[in-house]
């Protein structure tokens, strides 16, 4: 029968079925973090248990690390429940093991989710898992990658499986060429203004189209960082040669003529063309502008030359009191275009717009230029110190500075606030990251979600700017 | 994990849609190595106002928590069911759930029950119209009926999460009864893909 890529990817870690479908899903990346693995271990350790398979495991610390202060050592960790947290994955990771670690200053540490690529640590035909719902975005390389909670990271790490239904199958294509200016930052938010933050609820979603094939694996990484915005647990993309391009002699990466067996493998890491999907969604790509999100939901997003929509015009009451209380929260009027909307701050960064060519198309628009005055802080936070030193050795860095941002170390940062980088009640900032919840980037703080190129003209121009008229 | 069986109790309306975990437990409070602690937390920046739900004295000891369209979107925490768990809540019905948040609950012995968007909407107005309103949720029957049976609704839920809910069991347990298996499982993986390992 034909499979879809999920379908592939799900029948070759299966080990065991219950009459009811539930499954034990054998994992082969354990990704592991800070935040969400101190009471996993602590439950292997009050229950005597040992890691099922300690090469499974590769561990950073990223969510609460500092962006500055690298210089004093741990000491430049302020908030001591951050510190904590550091200082027990590293007793943790002592303890128990890893395949390998990059601790909290390591010159190869980063987000987890932008190092795990980068090492050639994530492979295609993998299963990944981390206790963080950006996983997704290993999806990228096709990978079935699911963010998990606690509980299960402390089963993965106990039995190399998660306990796991299968799900549904979703296509979504992406057929024809982006417009210039047009990124996979806006063709994701697109595709979520499009099916909804629920839009993939219960669903493996795989994007494709000649859009999808036509973007880099930075760019894919992207799209599938925010498949979890549209509700799926799993975003994924069939391999091609840009993902074996991407790989090919990364330090985890297999060499020789096992990399030969294994690119022959991953080749067939596709749907066959026959394969049925329980739902499909098409976008003309063509259609595609470059968007910013208005509201407290990644699916509260338009189009940069539309204005804010008004609640009145929304027939479903439930959506219209949630717009009504978005609007609040945001401060902004309905039919206030996008364009007028002023900011206070910019985010470059995340695991979804912090790798090298995002820093890149960042600097193009900002090069030369300096940030607006009503602009209080604009800062670039590299997603791992390899990407750091990257764009240092390409002069990025002055080129941000020279404008007037900040050049920061690398970590989550003000993705969430968990580490001193974070917004103030009232402000309103240019976020290339993922989620503009209330309260994500710090209490009261609001955020617009917007693609690298758009968040640096808005740097610098003070607003929301339509970059296919930036010259 | 504890036992689920029946629970009885009050029950307190959130009638907002996309409820994130970001929201259920804002990151200001995950700093914790701890599982336990949470409760102040819960609905942080919410409970800040005096109107919130959870501030109201007519639902003080709620045990039941009623909530709109994709509750628990969002951030894979397992803080979010910790927090409402450490609060005093043991269930959660809405017409959706996020899919992390979905499994993270049943991992705690807290029972999130998917119920009809009609049928949550009359549960909304059975609670505006009656303070006091209580809901008895029976796992073994899957069902949810108000206390005088006036009111009786059915729930679907896996056999697999009914039967370690019920019997409050170790999942990890569980699956190492089949290390067996996994083991000649990952034999062969390791046999016939050696770069995965
Ligand atoms: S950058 Fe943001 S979304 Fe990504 S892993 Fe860090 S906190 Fe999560």
């Amino acid at each position: 029968m034909a499979k879809t890529l999920y379908d592939k990817l799900w029948d070759s870690h299966v080990v065991h079925v219950e009459p009811d479908g539930t499954a034990l899903l054998y994992i082969d990346r354990h990704l592991v973090h800070e935040v969400t693995s101190a009471q996993a271990y602590e439950g292997l350790r009050a229950a005597g248990r040992k890691p099922w398979r300690v090469d499974s495991v590769v561990a950073t610390a990223d969510h609460n690390t500092p962006t500055t202060n690298w210089e004093e050592g741990i000491a430049g960790v302020r908030d001591p429940f951050a510190r904590l947290q550091i200082e027990t994955l590293d007793a943790n990771i002592g303890e128990f093991g890893a395949k390998v670690y990059f601790p909290y200053l390591d010159k190869r540490q980063g987000i987890v989710h932008v190092i795990g690529p980068e090492q050639g640590a994530t492979l295609p035909g993998m299963t990944v898992v981390c206790g963080d719902s950006h996983t997704s975005t290993h999806g990228a390389f096709a990978c079935l990658a699911h963010g998990v909670g606690t509980s299960e990271v402390e089963h993965v790490l106990a039995t190399q499986c998660l306990v796991t239904r299968k799900m549904k199958n979703m296509r979504v294509n992406v057929e024809g060429p982006l417009a210039r200016g047009v990124t996979p930052k806006d063709v994701v938010l697109a595709i979520i203004g499009r099916i909804g933050t629920a839009g993939g609820t219960g669903y493996a979603v795989e994007f494709a189209g000649s859009a999808i094939r036509a973007m880099s694996m930075e760019g894919r990484m992207t799209v599938c960082n925010m498949a979890i915005e549209a509700g799926a647990r799993a975003g994924m993309v069939a391999v091609d040669d840009s993902t074996l391009e991407y790989l090919n002699g990364r330090p985890f990466a297999p060499k020789g003529a096992e990399w030969e067996r294994a690119a022959a493998y991953w080749r067939g890491l596709r749907s066959d063309l026959d394969a049925k999907f329980d739902r499909e969604v098409t976008l003309d790509a063509r259609e595609i502008k470059p968007h910013v999100t208005w509201g407290t939901s990644p699916e509260m997003v338009v189009p940069v030359d539309a204005a804010v929509p008004d609640p009145d015009r929304e027939k479903d009451g439930l959506r219209r009191e949630g717009m009504e209380r978005a609007l609040q929260y945001m401060g902004l009027k309905p039919r206030t275009p996008i364009t007028d909307i002023r900011i206070d701050k910019v985010f470059i960064g995340s695991c979804t717009n912090s790798r090298i060519e995002d820093l890149r198309a960042a600097a193009a628009v900002v090069k030369g230029r300096r940030i607006a005055s009503n602009v209080r802080l604009a800062m670039v936070v590299p997603g791992s110190g390899l990407v750091k030193q990257q764009a240092e050795r390409e002069g990025l860095d002055r080129v941000f500075r020279e404008a007037g941002f900040e050049w920061r170390e690398p970590g989550c940062s003000m993705c969430l606030g968990m580490n001193p980088d974070r917004l103030e009640a009232g402000e309103r900032c240019a976020s290339t990251s993922n989620r503009n919840f209330e309260g994500r980037q710090g209490v009261g703080g609001r955020t617009h979600l917007v693609s690298p190129a758009m968040a640096a003209a808005a740097a610098i121009a003070g607003h929301f700017v339509d970059i296919r008229r930036w010259s | 994990m504890d036992k689920f069986t029946v629970l009885t109790g009050l029950v307190v309306p959130l009638d907002r849609a996309n409820v994130d975990t970001d929201q259920i437990i804002p990151k200001e409070y995950l700093s914790s190595i701890k599982r336990t602690g949470f409760a102040q937390g819960l609905f942080g920046a919410w409970r800040r106002d005096p109107e919130f739900v959870l501030n109201q004295p007519r639902y003080k000891g709620a045990t039941i928590l009623l909530a709109r369209r994709n509750f628990g979107c969002g951030s894979s925490r397992e803080h979010a069911p910790w927090a409402l768990m450490d609060y005093g809540f043991r269930c959660v019905i809405a017409p959706s759930f996020g899919d992390i948040f979905f499994t993270n609950s049943f991992k705690n012995g807290f029972l999130p029950v998917v119920l009809s968007e009609a049928e949550v909407e009359r549960l909304f107005h059975e609670c505006a119209a009656f303070p006091g309103f209580q809901l008895r949720i029976d796992l073994e029957r899957q069902s949810v009926s108000s206390v005088d049976g006036s009111l009786a609704m059915r729930f679907d839920i896996d056999p697999f999460r009914k039967h370690c809910l019920l019997n409050g069991l170790d999942e990890i347990g569980l699956t190492l009864s089949h290390a067996d298996k996994i083991r000649a499982f990952e034999a062969q993986r390791k046999a016939q893909y050696p770069w995965y390992f």
